[in-house]
């Protein structure tokens, strides 16, 4: 059952070839068997997710299934899951049940997804490799002695294990993408506010984007047309209706330019890397595509502007985590301050407390106008680039990330070394614009990612290019050694 | 020495919203503690603001009201601090690109002078919560009700030059934001507050001196205390050499002095940037017409039109036009009567009515006795039914006897009908000169102020109702005979 993808489990079900509670009693069991090395999850809701199943097994008898009615999936632990333990990957949030639903978790429910757990990550979605995660690291399934990138990191390699049919994740400066490369999967990040934050504990608020690790666009499309669209609880989620993804995917072919940026070729890129890239260029050469060879001129800049704006509102995004009204409260506190310092020095981990030094000291009086703003300036400079681009090509293509799955503690001295890891990512949230990785290939037997980004709300032309580069080749359905059974 | 105070004064009025600036709990004052605080206001991960349309709306109004430049596109920022009853460790508020600014107000000072203050600025933002430190045995509680209120904070630029004149402005903003209906400003329930920035100059120069911020002064009566005993404590540090120094001071009504808060070395750096929750308010012209169209009457044109309409004195005028309740109870009483004079009404509204809702800590809109009856009752004046000071006599009656009383039976059942007939003053004169005799003496060797003396005595015994010039005449005859 685990070899399928969401879609013919959906037409399986559908057809009561097989019901959600086997499903889902097939995967939980994959989980209980495989997870202990992987790491992947942070809280399965066994129990929830079988009364789920039996529920969407009643309405599948019925006529107001939806496509993703009965169908095993995992939340990011970014989430907010009402009754559910939502820690974010944090000591600060270990004992955090959310008392609400993020809209996205909201719609899925409601559509009859089975959620059977919650994935981990990197502590508040802060790094991308999930190392930085309070409940140790993730192993990639391809190599349990390498990452699997972050910070969507367990949310990847469920998937790529196939623990899970699919499962959300959240974008803010690569963390959809990455590790999608990394494990061999198919990760969107949509455009910023098509899927609302609502619920969602926010990093870095202006560049945060919610979406899907899938083994294919095909079942991306699915999950996205469920997760997308208004709502009035976030006003920075788009108004703009959504079109059937579906429907996009299965339309016919036609001829598109796509951009290849030589930046995004350069020195830090591995050259079998970049080979494999440059081969699945070719079979949308062959598909009819044109191969358009464009310069973005500041993207080289987007790392060091990233790591000013995201650190500066996650500074004060994090400021909520004092200890006065949830999560952890230091023990035996005699004054205010002391009680501030103990309880976020206990209960932030090490890399979160460097982002929240940095952007500390990038909104500081006398700095704000020399990083912060001037950091605003680079990314107006870079959505720019993107959009002349845009004016000569449908679609840009390229690399995700410079190499395949490094060692698990081999970057974790560096923090620049690790933040290089999303050199390639990054624009994309910087300029808002809707982003896919899809596996293209092998390195050393490690999958590596090809990167689509795409103009604002042209989801639709990403997952069809997706969809048709995946129906003539097969690398997404490459399934770990070992995880096949 | 000379001196000359620079006052500027930030002024905090809660919007009269039905719920939050930023989430849909409910904005009541007293519920019980943390009833009114949901998730939002919690500050729980994962939640976002949502901008309440209503408070956009009233700021705009008061931008209208004072002439400010309405912005297009104005920004909400983020002021970040730790507090416990701050939930989010930030306050959203507006920085950079507040909602309106560049506008003015006139007050009227004690001499009837017209005195133009400017408005630098008015914003939106957030209230926070409150900690309470009493009742929780070493601990402090948080109570969240309050967090999130919307609050609009007005700055003026610094053109108040004494107490008083401070202490005017403030009465003149409070009396322009309720008849815009958007603030209750009710200050017990710390919905208008003020800070002060309070600076002393030698007179001619041009340079600001130091200034000093005192803090959340919340009647209007402190806010003249706290600058007038901090004016005299900042002249008393220069005449003695000494400087003052750039700080936060928290007025004690009880000691009726001012102490040092923080100074601004261990002063918050509080990082201010736009908030990426909310998108920039984009304001459309057709809505600020919409607005203006919806304006009332504000406080400076009806205060003109009631001195030329009525023919009241500046100082009547605007006493009767301090709420917009106050001036409607006036019309209707006016109109009621259209001709017995104006100033007659306005007089028994003055006096009689207004010591009346005093004592019973009424406001003018939940009056006992109504416009209608307060014209009837000066209409008796006018015609010499009653004398004023019988008149007295029969508003106490109305008033006690509420919706059931009536002008014409309260004189009646009284006897109050003024006494016209000369042989009955006569008599009652003719006793008060017996009864007497060492007044008599005084007045008739010149010493005139005794005839009030004697007609008050005359008008004693007849309980108000001889007709005092009458008897003032008469008395006068009857001395000099």
């Amino acid at each position: 059952m685990h070899e399928a993808t969401i879609a013919q489990l959906s037409q399986a079900l559908q057809d009561r070839r097989v019901s959600s509670r086997e499903l889902t009693e097939h995967f939980l069991s994959r989980i209980a068997r495989l997870d202990a090395d992987l790491n992947a999850f942070i809280t399965v809701t066994q129990d929830e997710a079988l009364s789920q199943a039996d529920a969407a097994d009643a309405r599948l008898a019925t006529s107001k299934a939806t496509p993703l009615t009965g169908i095993p999936i995992a939340h990011k632990d970014i989430f907010c899951t009402e009754g559910v333990k939502t820690s974010c990957g944090s000591r600060m949030l270990d004992n955090f049940i959310s008392p609400y639903d993020a809209t996205a978790v909201a719609k899925l429910k409601q559509a009859g997804a089975i959620m059977l757990g919650k994935t981990n990550m990197d502590e508040f979605a802060m790094g991308s490799s999930n190392e930085t995660s309070y409940y140790g690291p993730v192993h990639n399934p391809w190599d349990r002695d390498r990452v699997p990138g972050g910070s969507s990191g367990g949310s990847a390699a469920a998937v790529a294990a196939r623990l899970v049919c699919g499962a959300t994740g959240t974008d803010t400066g690569g963390s959809i993408r990455q590790p999608a490369a990394l494990t061999g999967v198919t990760g969107v990040k949509p455009t910023y506010g098509r899927v609302s934050r609502y619920g969602m504990v926010a990093f870095a608020s202006s560049l945060d984007q919610a979406g899907t690790l899938t083994r294919t666009a095909e079942d991306a499309a699915l999950m996205l047309q469920i997760m997308s669209g208004n709502d009035e609880r976030d006003s920075t989620a788009l108004p703009e209706p959504v079109p059937d993804f579906s429907k996009a995917l299965g339309s016919p072919w036609e001829n598109i330019t796509l951009g290849v940026p030589d930046n995004f070729f350069d020195d830090g890129l591995d050259s079998d890397n970049a080979q494999t890239v440059r081969d699945a260029l070719s079979v949308f050469e062959g598909l009819g595509a044109t191969i358009k060879d464009i310069h973005l001129e500041n993207v080289h800049l987007s790392v060091p502007a990233y790591y000013v704006v995201a650190p500066a509102e996650a500074s004060s995004n994090l400021s909520r985590f004092d200890g006065v009204r949830f999560g952890y409260r230091a023990e035996g506190i005699e004054d205010l301050t002391e009680f501030y310092m103990r309880t976020r020095g206990e209960g932030f981990g090490a890399e979160v407390k460097r982002r929240i030094l940095t952007g500390t000291y990038v909104l500081s009086a006398g700095y704000y106008d020399a990083y912060y703003l001037q950091a605003q300036k680079v990314r107006q400079l870079i959505s720019q680039d993107f959009a002349r681009a845009f004016e000569s090509v449908d679609l840009i293509a390229g690399p995700t990330t410079p190499t395949p799955a490094f060692g698990i503690n081999q970057k974790t001295g560096d923090p620049i070394q690790m933040y290089l890891n999303d050199i390639y990512t990054i624009g994309a949230n910087l300029a808002g614009l809707p982003a896919l990785s899809m596996p293209c290939g092998l390195v050393d037997s490690l999958p590596v990612g090809l990167q689509l980004i795409g103009p604002h709300l042209s989801e639709d032309r990403l997952l069809k290019a997706a969809h048709y580069f995946q129906k003539e080749t097969d690398w997404h359905t490459l399934v770990p050694p070992g995880y096949a059974n | 020495m000379d001196w000359e105070t620079v006052i500027g004064l930030e002024i905090h009025a809660q919007l009269a919203t039905a719920s939050k600036i930023f989430s849909g709990s409910a904005t009541r004052y007293g519920a019980e503690p943390n009833t009114q605080a949901n998730l939002v206001d919690l500050g729980y991960p994962g939640v976002l603001p949502v901008l309440n349309r209503d408070a956009v709306c009233m700021a705009i109004k008061f931008g209208l009201a004072t002439d400010c430049e309405i912005s297009h596109r104005s920004v909400f920022a983020r002021k970040n601090y730790f507090y416990p009853d701050l939930p989010k460790g930030y306050q959203i508020s507006q920085y950079e690109l507040p909602i309106v600014k560049g506008g003015h107000l006139d007050i009227v000072l004690e001499e009837g002078e017209v005195k133009r203050i400017g408005i630098t600025r008015a914003h939106l933002e957030e209230d926070a919560g409150k900690s309470l430190h009493e009742n929780f045995h070493g601990l402090s509680g948080i109570d969240l009700n309050r967090a999130g209120t919307p609050l609009l904070e007005i700055v003026s630029e610094p053109d108040l030059r004494s107490a008083e004149e401070a202490g005017t402005y403030m009465r003149t903003i409070h009396t322009l934001v309720r008849y815009l209906g958007i603030s209750d400003g009710n200050m017990q329930e710390g919905s208008f507050r003020c800070d002060a920035n309070v600076s002393i100059r030698i007179r001619g120069q041009t340079k600001l001196g130091t200034r000093t911020e005192l803090k959340n002064l919340n009647s209007f009566r402190f806010v003249e205390k706290a600058i007038q005993v901090e004016i005299e404590r900042q002249i008393e540090v220069l005449e003695d050499d000494g400087e003052v120094i750039q700080e936060t001071r928290l007025y004690d009504a009880d000691k009726n002095d001012t102490r040092a808060m923080r100074s601004k070395e261990e002063a918050n750096d509080y990082r201010y940037f736009p908030d990426p929750d909310l998108l920039p308010v984009i304001i459309e012209e057709g809505l600020i017409e919409r607005l203006r169209s919806e304006l009332p009457e504000l406080p400076e044109a009806k205060r003109k039109r009631f001195v030329n309409e009525y023919g009241l004195s500046e100082a009547v005028a605007a006493e009767l036009t301090a709420t917009r309740e106050t001036g409607d109870y006036f019309e209707q009483a006016v109109s009621s009567q259209p001709n017995v004079s104006p100033k007659r009404i306005a007089n028994l509204i003055q006096r009689e009515l207004t010591a009346a809702l005093n004592r019973d800590g009424l406001k003018i809109e939940n009056s006992r006795v109504t416009p209608e009856t307060i014209g009837e009752l000066a209409a008796k004046i006018e015609d010499d039914t009653v004398s004023s000071s019988a008149a007295n006599i029969v508003f106490d009656d109305l008033w006690h006897a509420g919706d059931s009383g009536n002008v014409d039976s309260v004189i009646e059942k009284r006897g109050l009908k003024q006494i016209t007939d000369i042989s009955a003053i006569e008599t009652m004169v003719d006793e008060v000169i017996a009864g007497n005799p060492d007044q008599v003496e005084q007045f008739r060797r010149g010493k005139e102020k005794v005839i009030g003396f004697l007609v008050g005595q005359i008008m004693k015994t007849s309980q108000g109702k001889a007709n005092p010039q009458q008897v003032n005449e008469l008395l006068r005859k009857k001395l000099r005979d």
